[in-house]
């Protein structure tokens, strides 16, 4: 049984249809990567999966469960979820170390002693354990970037969507952050990823799904969709991104 | 919960070598420095000097005016003033009172009714709708005309268990008001706040309770302080409003010994500890404001 099951996902804001009919299905310890292009519904497909957008038709399934059901808690189901968006993510009035234990305390419950003691483990894990006090703005974007994926891991999630997490950092920090999500991956997370890095894609993800006009036009293992796509439609986009110098 | 709130360390004005301590100042940035020091010295004094020639110029145009023997007999009397005192300082405690039970009123009821509007969903639709007309119309009433109906108009009402002190009924119209202002206020805090930082708190499978009290609300109070601040010096003047009631406060006192003895002075004696009183506030409201300022400047997300 797949960790996250997406099956049939419509998506519209007013008249702008942006998801036709979605399926992908993600295993558990695979990394699905999601290209496509901008505007393509990347982000929204991720807001949909974690229940921040309300679908307009389709099944979420989070381990076999329709959590798109009225009738599920979605508080309780996002629990379950670790979500990371391009920026923003960090609440800019707690200091780094109260960011990571926010969710296990307050929404898990948790001793704080203990959940202290395990994000300044994580902390030190991305050599950040010296900036535990400190609040985000004190931090550089990609080391943002790292504690809010630390953050997201926290409250040991069954599935890790990441939204385009390097796109608003400056070059040299793009490595760190895409650093940390290989080691999070080969530790065995599921994970979906919009992304825009075509070379991480190919180095980490499992599948590549590309997404077009509303709807996966196209997805299998890296080396088929970015090596050999089938569809023209792929083959002009990977076009673009190499002509930007992306691949 | 025990999370800690913000304490923001002082600026680092030196940048701290990776060797450890500050290499000596070179030549250059002594002679920066002391030219600094003296050009600040320099203003200093023109400052002063200017002052005093305008404090100089508008004294003399006043004094020699032909009018200002009586002004002055009638609107500044030293004597008149001492007498007045005590019980202008005594009624001004009636106002303090009622600034400090109405402030934290004030802050309770609009922080609620802001809240109230922020609310989404068909279920508190009531509860919103109330809100919105609420603030509609006691931002548009002038508070002198809700003081009249809600002191003269309650107690007229006969009703048991009213209470007819003008002291609360005062309190209560200027919290009618003052609360509709400062739910507004509130109301654009929490919209300033970036809808993403909702966005990450639900994600973290936070309840919109809590995303409100831990995520949305302090960042929102943290924007607004300086605008409520501004309405907290408004109030310390609008409190002596109550007087219209008949409660004993500075302005009704004062007005009592203007009746006995036909002379102004006491108005000025209660205005001037109006000042008094909001000065304070106001220089805190301004450094509050520089404050947050000089924070949007440096402090960046990404
Ligand atoms: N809250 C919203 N209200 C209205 N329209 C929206 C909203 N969110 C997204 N859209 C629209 O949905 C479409 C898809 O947006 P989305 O952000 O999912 O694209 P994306 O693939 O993530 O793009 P990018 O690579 O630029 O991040 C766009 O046309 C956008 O205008
Ligand atoms: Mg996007």
């Amino acid at each position: 049984m797949s960790v996250l099951e997406l099956r049939n996902i419509v998506k519209a804001f007013g008249s702008n249809v942006v998801l036709r009919g979605v399926d992908l299905a993600v295993d558990e310890h695979r990394v699905v990567a999601l290209i496509g292009g901008s505007g393509s519904g990347k982000s929204t497909l991720l807001r949909c999966a974690s229940l921040l957008e309300t679908v307009d038709d389709g099944q979420v399934l989070l381990d076999g469960e329709d959590v798109t059901d009225p009738r599920v808690d979605a508080d309780r189901v996002r629990r379950r979820m670790g979500v990371v968006f391009q920026a923003y993510n960090l609440f800019p009035h707690l200091s780094v170390l109260d960011n990571v234990t926010l969710a296990p305390t307050a929404v898990h419950g948790r001793p704080r002693a203990e959940a202290v003691e395990e994000a300044r483990g994580l902390l030190a894990r991305i050599g950040l354990a010296d900036k535990a006090a400190e609040y985000p703005d004190r931090l550089s974007g990609g080391q943002q970037q790292r504690v809010a994926i630390v953050r997201a891991l926290a409250v040991r999630p069954r599935v890790l969507l990441l939204d385009e997490v390097t796109s608003a950092l400056d070059p040299e920090l793009v490595g760190e952050v895409l650093a940390l999500v290989r080691e999070v991956a080969g530790q065995g997370m599921t994970i979906v990823m919009a992304t825009h890095e075509m070379g991480f894609a190919r180095q980490v993800a499992d599948t590549v799904a590309f997404l077009d006009g509303g709807v996966l036009l196209e997805s299998g293992p890296p080396a088929q969709v970015l090596g050999e796509p089938e569809h023209p439609r792929t083959r002009q986009f990977l076009a673009r991104v190499i002509d930007a110098g992306r691949l | 919960m025990a999370l800690r709130r913000r304490r923001r360390a002082r600026p680092v004005l030196s940048t701290v070598l990776p060797g450890g301590a500050l290499p000596p100042p070179s030549a250059l940035e002594l002679e920066r420095r002391a030219w600094r020091t003296r050009r600040a010295r320099r203003s200093t004094l023109v400052a002063l000097a200017s002052t005093l020639l305008f404090a100089v110029v508008a004294y003399l145009a006043v004094t020699r005016s032909p009018g200002w023997p009586r002004v002055q007999a009638t609107f500044f009397s030293p004597s008149a003033a001492l007498d007045a005192l005590p019980e202008i300082a005594e009624g001004l405690l009636v106002n303090l009172q009622v600034l400090v039970v109405g402030g934290l009123l004030v802050l309770l009821v609009g922080l609620g009714t802001a809240a109230l509007r922020t609310l989404r969903g068909p279920a508190w639709a009531p509860l919103r709708i109330l809100a919105t007309v609420y603030v509609d119309l006691f931002r548009g009433i002038p508070l002198i005309i809700v003081l009249y109906l809600v002191g003269f108009g309650f107690p007229a009402l006969g009703l048991q268990g009213v209470p007819t002190s003008p002291f609360v009924l005062g309190t209560a119209a200027i919290v009618l008001v003052y609360s509709a202002y400062v739910a507004e206020v509130f109301r654009a805090g929490i919209e300033s706040v970036h809808p993403s930082q909702r966005a990450a708190a639900r994600s973290l499978g936070l309840t919109h309770r809590q995303t409100m009290r831990i995520v949305v609300l302090p960042q929102a109070l943290r924007t607004v302080t300086p605008a409520l601040l501004n309405d907290f010096v408004a109030l310390q003047k609008d409190v002596g409003l109550i007087s219209v009631l008949g409660a004993i406060d500075a302005v009704r006192s004062a007005q009592i010994q203007v009746g006995q003895t036909f002379n102004f002075t006491p108005y000025v004696v209660a205005g001037l500890l109006f000042v008094l009183l909001a000065v304070p506030s106001a220089r805190l409201a301004d450094a509050v404001t520089a404050r947050a300022r000089r924070r949007q400047q440096s402090g960046s997300l990404l």
